[in-house]
């Protein structure tokens, strides 16, 4: 009643057009055919790839491991179907650029064969531990889109003794419904998620955020949560970005994470809902993350929906699946439409953080020709970080990244929603990626530059002391010679002596 | 009259303060000049003469008596310019920069010789390899100062732009509006 | 492998647009403009119309000299509804019946140096309207003080006389204008005499809906006030900048008026004569030259009600608007520079929030 007092004021965020409505009241396809072939990248987490331990010919079954994690924040990969690797080869990853990434080939037999799965007998039972251990092996990684190893949150989390489990059911970027349709139907496997990852923490309790144009999954988290008075249902106001953890953190428990810390700093830790029900799978029937739901939409679908596609899948099959009319398609996407990132072809594989595939006409992205700024200061409005985008922008534009550095650049998040609202279509998010991508570059050339320092230094001692070494030896050859000639003249010597 | 005074007083008001400034620059001078030594620790130090100047110091040294402009350095590119534009105190317009595509060596191997000059002038030891055996360049520490091209004698050394993968791939700059 | 390629060229994201473009911002400014101007003709009559007529005429010319001198394209900018707004602005400053010349300098001033020597829209320091009735005001006192009585359409001058008027330079005679209520009051005290006695035959409800000597748009303050109002709800306005000039002036206007009534004017009175409100819903908010932030355009409003009570009460000229507004456009760079939002996680001056559980 008095949510007015209770929350702290939102800042910036913008009020999108939702276009939820096509996909949200579809159940979830899960009759999807399995490919012929899957195309499985070994690097679909924030981390160090994982290593293919498969042979080219080898035989696997679904659920087999095909790439081990290596390091400390890395994740496996598993086999989606059964079947043959064909090949391990540079393929297009689903990235703007479509660069090479090592991706596995598996040709599916058909078979579609489990490997024998081992489930706990009473997966709440086992040690938090073993859950977070069972949470790795099975390859689960953040599905909100950040895909960071979960198993490394949750430890963590446990050793940073973290208190809340904020649980986002935000899912703001328009279009998209997987999230949403996940809590409708797979509310009470969700629920179990929760309780594993809160006993896999150590931590109390779980607050779900729940963005309040999804009515019918706030019903249904609360049904499935009803018993369990350690987790609550909370509804936070759609605006985008309310799907941003710190966001909706700020508003559901009025913390903010300092601009050099983590929510594990302020004892939190931030789950995505689908993440939930993954650990749910890995560890109460010990099934690797294989497979993922994705909102498939945009006018050029003819079907748009929320599939269940095994990972690995080649989008322009999933694309055809929902009927999609590539005339119409002017843009493919990957993700949301706020954050998304346009593919330049479909030829590209799901990976583990594909929760969308957009297929948009010439009329939904509606391209505007770049005008002059007029400082109108809209940018400024609903930046939810509360930066400048405008001054930042010009001051990029001119290549002075310090001084956008100065005024805040680092802590832009890339949401998009300043280039959303800005009425002259200026690209300021394309702006700050490019600046946040040279800052790294610079950063590199920085560490280079002393790496060649160094190794000049190096290359001066070893030839000066090659030079000393060389004068010494010389000294020595010397001084031999010296000493030879003395004793020649001394035997020279001592033999006139004998004679005389 | 007024005229008169107002002229009287300005011009030796003039005087006064130009010859305390004289006096102040012969008793107050800075002997070694500090500056030259920040900008050389800003450069890349690796002396590769891109520039003109014979190296990092002399460089340092040309920027610092106005000689060079703050863009001379190609390998530090726009990000060394806006640092030492900051040093210098002046305004630089980076608007127009263009960093140079950074470019390593690289040995084709049907043509080289194994003769071993190319590692013996590689500031950085990025060139390895023996007598009479196929040279390899150490793309992590080239510098890309292409001395090793000006004296292989096959002309088996060749520049090549990074290669762009996932790992090094960058936003481009919007286009300009 | 078929794969269909959309282009190599490398598209960030949002891939949704904008809801609202520059050209639509200002035609709805454009739209809140036209009730004041239409209550300005049919106040003054059909010489008002004129004037109107060829400043934003000329104002339109001028901006596409300019573009073309600059060796830009003409017609989209021309389109994006900038220099409309400007050339609507500086005629509604003008007094109505001044002569046609004055509308077409100040439309060349407006465009020419207010803001396409700057770099065209966005670029400019100052607001180009302001910049033109104060360079005019200055230039030509008389004929940017010669207010003409109330002579609503169809009872004044016929369309031909109104002609020779605005074009033909025809003479108005001295018993055709008047003082605005500033300016009445200005010279009052200048003549020793008190308000009660300066202000007998004003009426505020006259004043609030119009009916007084002045601008061309400027006299309405109940048509200003609502088509501003309009606009805000509307969200092409902040609330900020008006909402502390008006009450900035009210405030301080209230103050003087309590202390000494018979020197200082009323609160209403102020609010309701001269530019105040049109300043405040129209000027003030000029995206160009106010401050970005919600505090910065609080504080821009604030200086503007101080700067314009100051130069009514005690100041030289009896309005102070124009001076007002191009002081503070001075000021907007060094309130930017130190008004800044704070960012999230970190304290306003820029330090990272202390780690608290």
């Amino acid at each position: 009643m008095f949510a007015f007092f209770e929350h702290p004021r939102l800042r910036g965020g913008v009020h999108t057009e939702e276009r939820k409505q096509h996909t949200s009241r579809i159940p979830i396809n899960t009759a999807f055919p399995t490919p012929k072939k899957l195309y499985i990248p070994v690097q679909q987490h924030v981390g160090k790839p994982a290593e293919p331990l498969v042979k080219v010919g080898e035989s696997v079954l679904k659920g087999q491991l095909l790439a081990y994690s290596q390091g400390a924040i890395s994740a496996p990969v598993h086999a989606p179907t059964s079947g043959v690797i064909a090949d391990v080869r540079d393929f297009p990853a689903p990235h703007p650029s479509a660069l090479p990434v090592r991706t596995i080939i598996l040709e599916s037999d058909g078979l579609d064969a489990w490997e024998e799965l081992h489930p706990p007998a009473d997966p709440f039972a086992l040690e938090p531990e073993e859950i977070c251990l069972r949470v790795g092996a099975a390859g689960v990684v953040g599905l909100g889109g950040a895909v960071f190893p979960s198993a490394v949150k949750l430890n963590l989390g446990r050793k940073n003794q973290i208190r809340t489990l904020l649980i986002n059911g935000g899912e703001c970027e328009p279009y998209l419904t997987c999230d949403d349709r996940m809590m409708q139907e797979r509310a009470a496997e969700i629920i179990d998620g929760v309780r594993l990852m809160l006993r896999g923490m150590l931590a109390e309790r779980a607050i779900i955020g729940i963005e309040d144009n999804k009515p019918e999954a706030i019903r249904a988290m609360r049904a499935a949560s009803l018993e369990y008075s350690f987790i609550s249902v909370e509804t936070v106001p759609a605006r985008y970005p309310m799907g941003w953890d710190r966001q909706m953190l700020r508003y559901l428990t009025g913390q903010e994470i300092p601009a050099d810390a983590r929510a594990t700093d302020i004892g939190v830790v931030v789950h995505n809902v689908s993440t939930a029900y993954a650990v749910y799978q890995a560890v109460t029937h010990a099934k690797p993350l294989i497979s993922r739901v994705i909102t498939v939409s945009g006018a050029a679908v003819g079907k748009p929906q929320n599939v269940e596609a095994p990972i690995g899948t080649l989008m322009s099959e999933i694309l055809a699946f929902c009927d999609t009319d590539s005339r119409k398609t002017a843009r493919i996407v990957m993700g949301g439409p706020m954050m998304g990132d346009a593919l330049p072809h479909a030829e590209t594989p799901v990976v583990k953080a594909c929760n969308g595939i957009l297929a948009l006409t010439e009329a939904e992205i509606d391209p505007k020709p770049v005008q002059a700024c007029i400082r109108c200061s809209a940018c400024v409005t609903v930046c939810p970080a509360g930066l400048l985008p405008l001054e930042m922008a010009n001051r990029i534009r001119v290549n002075q990244l310090d001084s956008a550095v100065d005024i805040g650049l680092k802590d832009c998040i890339s949401c998009g929603s300043c280039s959303y609202a800005c009425p002259s279509n200026i690209p300021l998010t394309h702006y700050f990626k490019f600046a946040l991508g040279e800052l790294v570059k610079r950063q590199q050339a920085e560490h280079k530059s002393e790496q060649t320092k160094r190794l000049m230094d190096e290359r001066n001692q070893r030839l000066e002391r090659i030079r000393l070494e060389a004068e010494a030896e010389a000294q020595r050859a010397q001084e031999a010679r010296a000493a030879r000639l003395a004793a020649q003249k001394a035997a020279a010597a001592a033999k006139q002596e004998t004679t005389v | 009259m007024y005229v008169l005074s107002a002229i009287i007083i300005l011009t030796a008001l003039g005087l006064l303060l130009g010859l305390s400034l004289g006096v102040a620059a012969k008793y107050l001078k800075v002997e070694s000049d500090p500056l030259v030594e920040k900008i050389e620790d800003l450069m890349p130090g690796s002396q590769c003469g891109q520039c003109g100047y014979p190296g990092c110091r002399p460089a340092a040294e040309a920027l610092v008596s106005g000689q060079a402009a703050v863009t001379l350095c190609p390998p530090g590119g726009s990000a060394l310019a806006e640092q030492l534009a900051k040093l210098l105190g002046i305004e630089v317009d980076l608007s127009n920069a263009r960093d140079q595509e950074p470019m390593v060596a690289r040995v084709s191997e049907d043509t080289c010789t194994g003769c071993t000059r190319c590692f013996k002038v590689c500031p950085t030891d990025a060139i390895v390899g023996a007598p009479k055996q196929i040279h390899a360049v150490v793309a992590d520490a080239c510098i890309g100062c292409q001395k090793c091209v000006a004296v292989c004698p096959t002309e088996c050394l060749q520049m090549h732009p990074i290669e762009v993968t996932l790992r090094n791939w960058r936003w481009p700059k919007p286009l300009a509006a | 492998m078929s794969a269909k390629t959309l282009g190599n060229k490398i598209i960030s994201g949002p891939h949704v647009g904008a809801p609202l473009q520059t050209y639509q911002i200002m035609r709805q400014v454009v739209w809140a403009l036209l009730p004041a101007c239409g209550v300005g003709v049919f106040l003054f009559g059909w010489p008002a119309l004129y004037l109107l007529g060829v400043t934003v005429a000329s104002a339109l010319l001028v901006e596409a000299a300019c573009l073309k001198l600059r060796g830009l394209p003409v017609l989209p900018t021309l389109n994006d509804g900038s220099a409309l707004v400007t050339g609507l602005l500086t005629a509604m400053t003008l007094p109505p019946w001044a002569p046609w010349w004055i509308g077409v300098t100040g439309s060349a001033i407006a465009i020419a140096l207010g803001k396409q020597v700057y770099g065209g829209l966005g670029q400019n320091l100052f607001n180009p309207a302001m910049l033109a009735r104060v360079a005019l005001l200055i230039s030509f006192p008389i004929e940017m003080t010669r207010w003409t009585n109330i002579e609503p359409l169809f009872t004044g001058p016929g369309l031909a006389e109104s002609w020779r008027i605005t074009f033909g330079g025809q003479e108005i005679s001295d018993a055709m204008t008047g003082a605005t209520t500033l300016g009445l009051v200005k010279t009052g005290f200048s003549l020793n005499q008190t308000l009660p006695n300066l202000l007998a035959d004003h009426s505020n409800w006259l004043s609030f809906l119009g009916w007084e000597r002045g601008s061309l748009g400027e006299t309405s303050s109940l048509v200003l006030f609502i088509t501003g109002i309009g606009l805000w709800r509307k969200n092409i306005i902040q609330w900020h900048a008006p909402g502390s000039l008006l009450g900035t002036v009210f405030i301080l206007a209230l103050i003087g008026h309590l202390l000494n009534p018979g020197r200082y004017l009323d609160p209403w009175t102020h609010l309701n004569s001269g530019a105040l409100i049109l300043i405040a819903f129209f000027i003030a908010t000029d995206y160009v030259t106010s401050p970005n932030t919600p505090l910065g355009q609080m504080i821009f409003g604030a200086g503007c009600g101080v700067l314009i009570y100051i130069i009514r009460a005690w100041g030289g000229y009896p309005e102070g608007s124009g001076f007002a507004i191009l002081l503070m456009n001075a000021v907007t760079p060094l309130i930017d520079h130190y008004i800044k939002p704070r960012i999230y996680g970190r304290y306003r001056n820029g330090k990272p929030l202390d780690i608290s559980h």
